[in-house]
């Protein structure tokens, strides 16, 4: 119900370096991004993300994922907050940092600039076991956001 | 502290509201507090407090429910702020009283703020109609709906708030810090707010949960760690007091635990110790026994050594040292006698054995300990399988003997005498464990020997064949009260020694941050 007036909302007027893949049903959606300034770490890039939505959403918050694809070239970005199997360590998208007034096109917007602002060159600390190990749903992830500065 | 008695007198709700006023107060003062509350009928009969007792209160859950109430109206009065916004400023504060109301009369307008009840207008909280209003989460602009929001004027339509509360409260567990759901906007959701927009299955689990918070909140305050006890205890032990004293409680259900580290009772050890206890037991025991058992250490580096197959010819790989695995003397005073040991006399082989008996003394030290430990504990077990049977016990003596029911009730105060006192002896092991050898360490080992004959002949009288038991029946009650005196002085010598710090360790016992 709701979802569908939202989708016509976000088609209308989406921000430059943000744009809607693809949007079958509400289950899933694909959004790709790009950084728009000269940061090096993503000049040229563009990468793709995945929406899952809950029928709970937007109360809950919908799960955010960047996915790999090879043609078009989409990779995960490199940043402290980024894990190489594209899990985000984001507040707002955990339980306490959610707001149901948050929506696909702010969410985008929040990764782009946390992308924008980034200039360290690595993975979060553990990245390797936490991939190895990490069963979760990202939603259910304890994640500590120690510093909120990059 | 064992008596029904304590009980009652901790539920009245005057006792209640009186503790609760002594928050800052020391030990001392919770018993000044008792005589204070007309409690001086009970004072005469009862005898005087021991050593190794705590004040402490049992509270059901609607003794919780009325005592927030009660503090909620008092500060409500002071602050002239209504009950639904005291409830959020005083949980905002931890229930810290005294610090609300000094912040309050110093800042009102920033302790709102915080708390998230930003600039102050009183009305009841209805849901409205708006003129072409579009909800930011559903995006639903139906004319005629219904939209509610909070003091900060952020509205969304009704349905969303429900479902939005019902995600907190449901799936989060969320009760006291309910925000607005505009992001970044910290308007906690009063409980009036709340009562008017969800279902009332809801709100019963919103009170549980607020409930939970007020006990969680509070230092004096702990939940029974018993499976699916409802009650919380109330006592006044702080932690930094916990090296002076083992502050045990017994909850209404009748589990006894500690309130320092809500572990069972673990009295006269004190929680430090027995945090270090438990982790040594599970990183080293087995390992320990195995080591005792299977290996011996080369006499020269101290090296443990396996000998899984060959001969005595023992060659140490860490410093070359060769020895008799037999006799652990010099393998070359062995001369051509290969296999066969028979030099158990000679001085080499003595001193390899004495620098072995002194390395391995630690190891057995420990094992000494921790044997006794474990058996009381399983001892315990054993015992509280027996207790179990101890209903069909007295209900076959009740009618072998002829005896009423009350009168075979000293079957059962045997059984729960026996298990508490088995808890008891088996922390007295740890204890001592870490104990440094004086003239106390004497007393308390008398003390403890003294104690575990009395329990051990009264767990083999309980253990006797049915139709013997109405005979033993004095003798039991007597081994009973035994029993039970022995406990006391046994705590009671250790507890008065704690407080004072008269005792020497060999480990540091205080906690840490």
């Amino acid at each position: 119900m709701f979802a569908s007036k939202r989708l016509g909302k976000i088609q209308k007027s989406l921000p430059p370096g943000i744009d809607l893949v693809s949007a079958p049903d509400f289950k899933e959606w694909q959004m790709d991004i790009r950084v728009l300034d000269s940061n090096p770490l993503y000049l040229n890039q563009t990468y793709r993300l995945r929406f899952r939505f809950s029928n709970n959403y937007p109360i809950e918050a919908p799960e955010v994922t960047f996915t790999t694809l090879t043609t078009p070239p989409r990779p995960i970005p490199i940043h402290p907050h980024v894990y190489s199997n594209g899990i985000i360590c984001l507040d707002l998208l955990g339980t306490q940092g959610w707001s149901p007034v948050q929506n696909v096109e702010s969410v985008c917007m929040s990764i782009q600039s946390m992308l924008t602002g980034n200039t360290k060159n690595e993975r979060p600390p553990g990245n390797e076991e936490f991939v190895a190990r990490n069963t979760q749903r990202p939603r259910d992830i304890r994640f500590v956001y120690e510093d909120s500065s990059v | 502290m064992d008596s029904d008695d304590e009980f009652m007198s901790g539920l009245s709700d005057d006792g209640f509201e009186q503790a609760h006023d002594s928050d800052d107060g020391s030990m001392a003062d919770d018993e000044e507090f008792d005589e204070d509350a007309g409690f001086s009928q009970d004072k005469d009969l009862k005898p005087g407090k021991k050593a190794y007792e705590v004040d402490f209160k049992v509270f059901s859950p609607k003794d919780i429910q009325s005592h927030q109430d009660k503090q909620i109206d008092e500060v409500s009065a002071i602050l002239g702020q209504p009950s639904e916004a005291t409830a959020i400023l005083l949980r905002h504060l931890r229930w810290n009283k005294e610090r609300l109301i000094e912040t309050y009369m110093e800042r009102p307008e920033s302790v709102l703020e915080t708390a998230g009840l930003g600039p102050e207008s009183v009305q009841t909280p209805t849901t409205k109609v708006i003129k072409g209003f579009t909800c930011e989460i559903c995006c639903e602009d139906t004319p005629g709906l219904e939209t509610y929001a909070l003091k900060c004027g952020h509205r969304y339509c009704v349905d969303c708030y429900r479902q939005y509360l019902a995600q907190k409260i449901k799936d989060e567990g969320e009760a006291a810090r309910i925000q607005c759901p505009t992001s970044g906007c910290n308007r906690i959701v009063d409980s009036k707010s709340l009562d008017m927009l969800v279902a009332a299955e809801l709100k019963s689990r919103y009170q549980v949960l607020l409930t939970r918070t007020y006990v969680d909140d509070k230092d004096n305050l702990k939940w029974c760690p018993a499976p699916n006890c409802e009650y919380a205890i109330e006592c006044g032990v702080k932690k930094r007091e916990l090296n002076r004293i083992v502050p045990t409680v017994a909850c209404a259900c009748e589990h006894r635990f500690c309130f320092g580290c809500t572990l069972h009772d673990h009295q006269p050890a004190p929680c430090s110790l027995v945090k270090q206890w438990l982790k040594k037991c599970e990183d080293d025991s087995e390992t320990a026994n195995w080591i005792s058992a299977n290996t011996k250490e080369c006499p020269k580096c101290s090296s443990t050594i396996e000998k899984n197959g060959g001969c005595n010819h023992m060659t140490c790989r860490k410093c070359k040292h060769e020895f008799c695995w037999m006799c652990m003397g010099l393998w070359s005073e062995h001369g051509t006698s290969w296999y066969n040991c028979n030099r158990f006399e000679e001085r080499s082989g003595l001193d390899g054995r004495d620098a072995q008996a002194k390395s391995r003394q630690s190891l057995e030290r420990y094992l000494h300990y921790y044997n006794r430990y474990a058996n009381h504990e399983q001892s315990a077990k054993l015992d509280k399988d027996l207790a179990s049977k101890t209903n069909v016990k007295m209900k076959s003596l009740a009618s072998t003997s002829g005896m009423s029911w009350i009168e075979v009730e000293f079957l059962k105060t045997a059984s729960q005498t026996l298990q508490t006192c088995r808890q008891t002896l088996k922390w007295t092991y740890a204890f001592a464990y870490y104990l440094q050898r004086n003239n106390l360490t004497e007393i308390f080992e008398d003390n403890q020997k003294d104690f575990e004959m009395a329990v051990e002949s009264l767990s083999e009288m309980f253990e006797k064949p049915t139709q013997e038991l109405a005979a033993l029946k004095v003798d039991m009650m007597d081994k009973t009260s035994y029993c039970n005196k022995r406990r006391v002085i046994l705590l009671d010598d250790t507890a008065q020694n704690l407080k004072t710090g008269e005792w020497k360790f060999n480990v540091d016992i205080t906690m840490g941050p």
